[in-house]
């Protein structure tokens, strides 16, 4: 299907045909390769020029998006969310009039106990503001983040959690964050796709699954779906030549395709030729431009020992060094996960790790943006897909926590948002948010709100609904987290 | 799906600028009707909150019933024009503008002045036409209803016949429509040349009255006996149903479901009458004849996504199984998304959450996999093996389905339904006694069903013409459209029911149309009157499937195994790409054998990780019902057709081919080469630009010949001694050059 195919009238299509003509013929004629390198560019392909409602109708404070997904569920009593209380009643039955009647995953049905802290908190910035010990390095920059404390999610199982908190349903099919966001706002970058996922795992145990649908176009236009560029073999699907053909002679064959489909072009004068011919130039392109972005080696020593990553080892701290090159190369949405936060046991032996995992990282990327002026008009999102019980669950081993989504914890960073800021509470023993309750569909208001876009505006047709990324529940941009 | 025409509008504001004036006004119909005028209008921009959802209802006015709108007095029946709409839709003021600024929608001058003229004229109601029996025209004897109602329409909106296509183009045409695959170059010199045609001027415009020549009668006759008619078919059939070898959600781990594939194959081949197709599927295994073949085609029941994952809650699982099935039956066979009324009566339709459930209720019987265990299925015998299949079994105690107020499994609170027809359609004499699936079945495919012919018609009209006949293939609804040449959409739907339901009978009156057999080509003239070809007056072109890509550069290298069924195959795929499945791990192994080079509609579909080709393509994931794919035009196909092991191993065997034939001179190659790929003779600039590419590449691996030699050993094909290594290299590249034009993948 396509968005906003609205019917066009009968005499403007002669001059549209004329113009077809015209347009063509450059093209045969040799003027060809800028007009085709546009024709494909997707930033003037996209909804803003076709006239979308919603879009660049807001001042636009961030030009791109940098989400980290920290996928499993990261436990909110151990990262940002410290809660005393809890750590009081450690061990004794959690209050009933709090738990019943309401969804769990694995608790289901058993007996429930609270689960105090497990690491110590510490206090930083100039509000003292306290920050698990684990993080020591996201706590040297919390004058630059706006802490959440009372996020929540509808979703309770990681398939659906990841669907909601990617696409605002639950049901798959829908088109994720970054496919809205580039088929909104287009693409800076000429020679990369205008959404790129990176995905590491911690070195832990056995992580959860993250399907390839997290990062689909749904019932967008397929171009705006995102790429994962990968650590390990080649980073774009496809991307390297079969082996015994260089360069020069891809170059050869491209520009011999290229030639025949012209001609082709010439006898039939089908425009869908003309786009032809552009992706392969865009193809050929990216065999050059991705192989370099993906090449940190460039980078100074001393940014590699900031990030505390090495050149190929496919990490987090790599894909956060990785996600600032992309930024600068103009990419929209730059979505990270790093799997393994899925603590139903071992949440004392594990958790550090995958906080060690994170912490140097985060702080340089916010860092490293700011001196490079670029954390003014970049967004940084910190999410889980969900939050944690504050019940223990013993049944899997060593003790650890159940999934939750009526608590949880993120932090956004740049773009206008407000700086060193705390927002929003949950309750003494941390079950539920219970102080400016914040929803998916609220943080997609507001991250679209950030990039000049109206949400509940910014609609597509699909099943002949105006579909839209925050739903029909009438969604709020979280204005008291904005600067 | 972007329509060339779209594309040409996109090319147009490149021009142009995004200023530039794109839509102008035609004139206004001398009636109104309100289906083709005024429902489109209201039911886009007023009846989310003024139409059949009582909960969201603003002001308690109602538009979409006319008794409802006149007691509210939107419009008043002895005085028009006097109140109301017409002033509230006309107002320039924020407190009275009609659709209120806050709504983000807004009315054309034209828009409003449909409204107002059709007050003008009574304010005449419609039933929404696609719930209204279709009416079949009477076509006079030895005449084609399609050629005669598209004509019909071209006098009424000025339109011609373009001219018929060559036939080198109708034999490619047919045989990607009907089989997927190409025609063999003998194939296409026996129809080019076959004498007993008549009037080979088949281009003359005036040919309007020319009969279907006998030469083509019988191709398509042989065609539609070929046994890969039913892989073909299958390929959109799967879609529908979202049929995959995997669970779906989390660990998506395999389940054994390929002999439904193969059922449904055979069924085509078969010309299996479509009444019986639907009833083995929906209620396979409640048919007082049932069988093995039936069991399999019940497996339908147990495409839908289910979950291993810990911590999943059966009852969770159970409401969303139940709202999957229903949006499969709603996509499958209704042509209704009835999606949203899992959580508020649908805002344009009809249809209500009660109505919702209720369908649901239908499967209330089928005994669900315990969440977090795998099931064996049914053991099934076929000629080459025994397997096993997930089957529907019917449970002795049904589970109790209510209405789940918005949605929420977790509330209990809401009536509870017995499965029951819609009530906005027609009911079946089903009075007094408990509905099973099999009657949901039967009520699907009875003559009073105004959607299921019309449902399936519409989408066999779009695999042989690009577009839908109602545009929207999934949506009959209020929100899809009303289609421009409604009588022949329900001329199509009476003749298929009237038929008995005879699939190949309908393929059969469609592909021997003049109106399928004319050419894709466009005039300036024809752009200009019908962009979107709307009305048939020439045909289209489009990229062929993701499937069928893959198929042709088997098919055109040699390599092709043309084996039909049997379990899904996997084709090389990039290592590491299934990095991030869990529960467990896995590694994929791509197969050795010939199964590598199978049609890639066996490919092993993964759910959450698609054959990357395939996906690069528009392969939906199935893991919903899609009933059109995109047809997207990105820069990663180039990657796929340039890299992918299997086209440069389809490459180099073709080149190997090409090597082969007892033929002296590089042109004389070429031409052959050219025959194979596109099935015509190379033009003289083709044929010089690929004389010189030739010899850039035998000069460089004559240079180095280790790398002729990596390249001729890509894949598993074993590469053959006995060709020159540099030649052969070289080739390989001519080869991949005609594998990758545009002309290769495109249907036209």
């Amino acid at each position: 299907m396509q968005p906003n195919s609205n019917g066009m009238n009968v005499n403007t299509v002669a001059s549209i045909a004329e113009n077809r003509r015209m347009f063509l013929g450059q093209i045969t004629q040799g003027v060809g390769t800028v007009a085709l390198a546009s024709l494909l560019r997707p930033s003037l392909l996209n909804a803003s020029e076709a006239g979308l409602p919603g879009i660049r109708s807001l001042p636009q404070k961030a030009k791109r998006v940098i989400w980290l997904s920290m996928a499993g569920g990261p436990s909110q009593f151990e990262t940002f969310d410290y809660k005393p209380k809890l750590a009081e009643m450690n061990g004794q039955p959690m209050p009933e009039s709090m738990t019943k009647g309401q969804q769990l995953a694995q608790l289901q049905g058993q007996a429930l106990f609270c689960l105090g802290p497990q690491f110590s908190f510490e206090k930083f910035g100039k509000n003292q503001t306290e920050i698990s010990s684990l993080f020591p390095h996201i706590g040297s920059v919390v004058d630059e983040i706006c802490l959440v404390r009372s996020m929540t999610t509808e979703a309770i199982n990681h398939d659906p959690a990841h669907m909601f908190m990617n696409t605002g349903s639950q049901i798959t099919g829908r088109p994720s964050m970054g496919a809205w966001v580039t088929y909104g706002l287009g693409s800076e970058s000429e020679d990369l796709p205008g959404f790129v996922v990176l995905v590491s795992t911690g070195k832990g145990r056995s992580p959860q699954p993250i399907a390839a649908r997290q990062w689909n176009s749904g019932f967008l236009p397929s171009r705006h779906q995102g790429v994962q560029l990968r650590g390990q073999g080649d980073p774009v699907l496809y991307l390297g030549n079969p082996s015994g053909i260089t360069r020069d002679q891809q170059n050869a064959d491209v520009i011999a395709i290229n030639k025949l489909n012209r001609l082709q072009d010439s006898l039939v004068g089908d425009p869908e030729i003309a786009a032809r011919i552009a992706q392969y130039e865009m193809a050929f392109q990216m065999q050059a431009s991705v192989p370099q972005l993906m090449d940190i080696r460039s980078e100074p020593t001393k940014t590699l020992e900031r990030y505390g990553c090495q050149a190929g080892d496919g990490s987090f701290a790599s894909n956060c060094l990785l996600a600032r090159r992309l930024a600068e190369r103009g990419v929209r949405f730059i979505q990270l996960y790093h799997r393994d936060w899925d603590h139903h046991s071992l949440l004392k032996q594990e958790l550090p790790l995958r906080a060690a995992e994170v912490d140097r990282a985060c702080a340089a990327l916010i860092n490293d943006l700011k001196e490079k002026g670029m954390l003014d008009d970049t967004l940084i999102v910190w999410t889980g897909e969900f939050g944690r019980t504050p019940m223990s669950q013993a049944n899997k081993g060593p003790i650890g926590r159940d999934h939750h989504n009526k608590s949880m914890s993120m932090w956004l960073a740049g773009a206008g948002i407000r700086r060193g800021h705390v927002h929003g509470a949950t309750d003494e023993l941390g079950y539920a948010a219970v102080e400016n309750v914040c929803s998916v569909h609220d943080l997609h208001a507001t991250m679209l709100h950030q990039l000049g876009i109206q949400h509940d505006a910014f609609s597509v047709k699909f099943q002949g609904l105006d579909a839209k990324l925050t739903g029909v529940e009438g969604a709020k941009v979280i204005q008291e987290i904005l600067a | 799906m972007q329509t060339n025409s779209q594309r040409l509008l996109f090319a147009l504001v490149l021009l142009n600028g995004p200023s530039a004036p794109l839509i102008a006004e035609s004139p206004l119909p001398d009636t109104i009707q309100f289906n083709r005028d005024v429902r489109p209008i209201l039911s886009d921009n007023c009846f989310l909150c003024h139409g059949p959802d009582a909960n969201h209802r603003q002001s308690e006015l109602r538009l979409d019933m006319r008794e409802s709108a006149l007691k509210s007095f939107a419009f008043d029946s002895d005085k028009p024009n006097q109140d109301g709409l017409v002033a509230r839709v006309f107002s320039d003021q924020a407190d009275q503008q009609m659709p209120p600024p806050d709504s983000h929608k807004k009315l054309s001058p034209r828009q409003k002045s449909i409204l107002k003229l059709w007050i003008d004229q009574g304010a005449v109601y419609q039933q929404h036409w696609a719930y209204e029996k279709p009416v079949k025209t009477v076509i006079p004897a030895g005449q084609n209803g399609v050629d005669l109602l598209v004509r019909k329409r071209w006098m009424e909106v000025g339109l011609q016949s373009a001219a018929q296509a060559d036939r080198r183009t109708l034999i490619r045409r047919l045989y990607f429509d009907l089989l997927g695959l190409p025609p063999t170059p003998e194939e296409v010199a026996e129809f080019l040349h076959d004498s007993s045609d008549e009037n080979e001027a088949v281009s003359a415009v005036t040919s309007n009255t020319a009969k279907a020549n006998t030469t083509y009668l019988s191709l398509v006759d042989r065609v539609l006996q070929n046994p890969h008619f039913g892989e073909r078919m299958a390929i959109h059939w799967l879609d529908v149903v979202r049929f995959a070898d995997t669970a779906g959600y989390h660990s998506d781990n395999p389940r054994n479901v390929w002999p439904y594939r193969d059922w449904v194959i055979q069924s085509f081949n078969d010309n299996k009458r479509f009444d019986r197709f639907t009833l083995e599927q929906i209620a396979g295994d409640l048919m007082p004849d049932k069988s093995q073949e039936t069991l399999v085609g019940s497996a339908f029941n147990r495409l839908l996504l289910s979950t291993e994952e810990g911590g999943a809650q059966p009852k969770d699982y159970e409401a969303r199984m139940l709202t999957d099935r229903v949006r499969a039956i709603g996509a499958a066979w209704m042509g209704q998304t009835t999606g949203c009324a899992q959580c508020h009566d649908h805002k344009f339709d009809p249809l209500k959450t009660r109505d919702f459930y209720a369908l649901g209720a239908f499967f209330a019987d089928i005994q669900e996999p315990i969440v977090g265990r795998r099931e064996d299925g049914m053991v099934v015998v076929t000629a080459d093996q025994k397997t096993t299949c997930l089957v529907s079994a019917s449970l002795p105690n049904k589970r109790t389905v209510r209405v789940l107020p918005r949605g929420n499994w977790m509330d209990e609170s809401g009536e509870i339904v017995e499965p029951a027809f819609p009530t906005y359609l027609p009911q079946s004499d089903v009075a007094g006694r408990k509905l099973t699936r099999l009657d949901l079945a039967q009520w699907l495919i009875s003559r009073e069903n105004p959607l299921t012919a019309r449902t399936v018609m519409n989408r066999l009209w779009q695999q042989c013409f690009e577009t839908g006949l109602s545009k929207v293939l999934d949506d009959l609804g209020a929100q899809g459209e009303m289609p421009p040449n409604l009588a022949l959409l329900d001329w199509l739907a009476c003749e298929f029911m009237d038929s008995g339901w005879d699939f190949k009978h309908m393929v059969r009156l469609i592909v021997t149309s003049e109106t399928y057999r004319q050419t894709s080509v466009a005039t300036s003239e024809q752009l200009t009157a019908d962009p979107y070809n709307r009305e048939h007056a020439r045909q289209s072109a489009f990229r062929i499937d993701a499937e069928l890509i893959r198929d042709n550069a088997l098919a055109i290298s040699g390599l092709l195994d043309s084996k039909i069924g049997g379990p899904s195959v996997k084709p090389y795929q990039p290592d590491g790409y299934w990095e991030n499945l869990n529960f467990p791990t896995r590694d994929y192994v791509a197969d050795k054998d010939s199964s590598q080079y199978r049609r890639g509609l066996y490919t092993w579909w993964q759910r959450s990780f698609l054959h990357p080709s395939l996906l690069a393509f528009d392969a939906p994931s199935r893991e919903e019902c899609c009933a059109e794919r995109n047809r997207s035009n990105i820069p990663q196909q180039a990657l796929v057709l340039l890299n992918d092991p299997t086209y440069v191993e389809a490459a180099r065997v073709f080149a190997a081919r090409i090597l082969s034939q007892r033929l002296g001179s590089a042109e004389e190659r070429l031409f052959w080469a050219w025959q194979q790929s596109l099935q015509r003779s190379p033009r003289a600039e083709e044929m010089k630009t690929m004389i010189e590419l030739l010899n850039t590449h035998l000069d460089g691996y004559r240079k180095d010949v280790k790398r002729a030699d990596d390249l001729i050993k890509i894949g598993n094909t074993p590469s053959l001694d006995s060709l020159d290594k540099s030649e052969l290299a070289a080739w390989t590249h001519i080869a991949r050059v005609l594998l990758n034009l545009h002309e290769t993948i495109t249907r036209s």
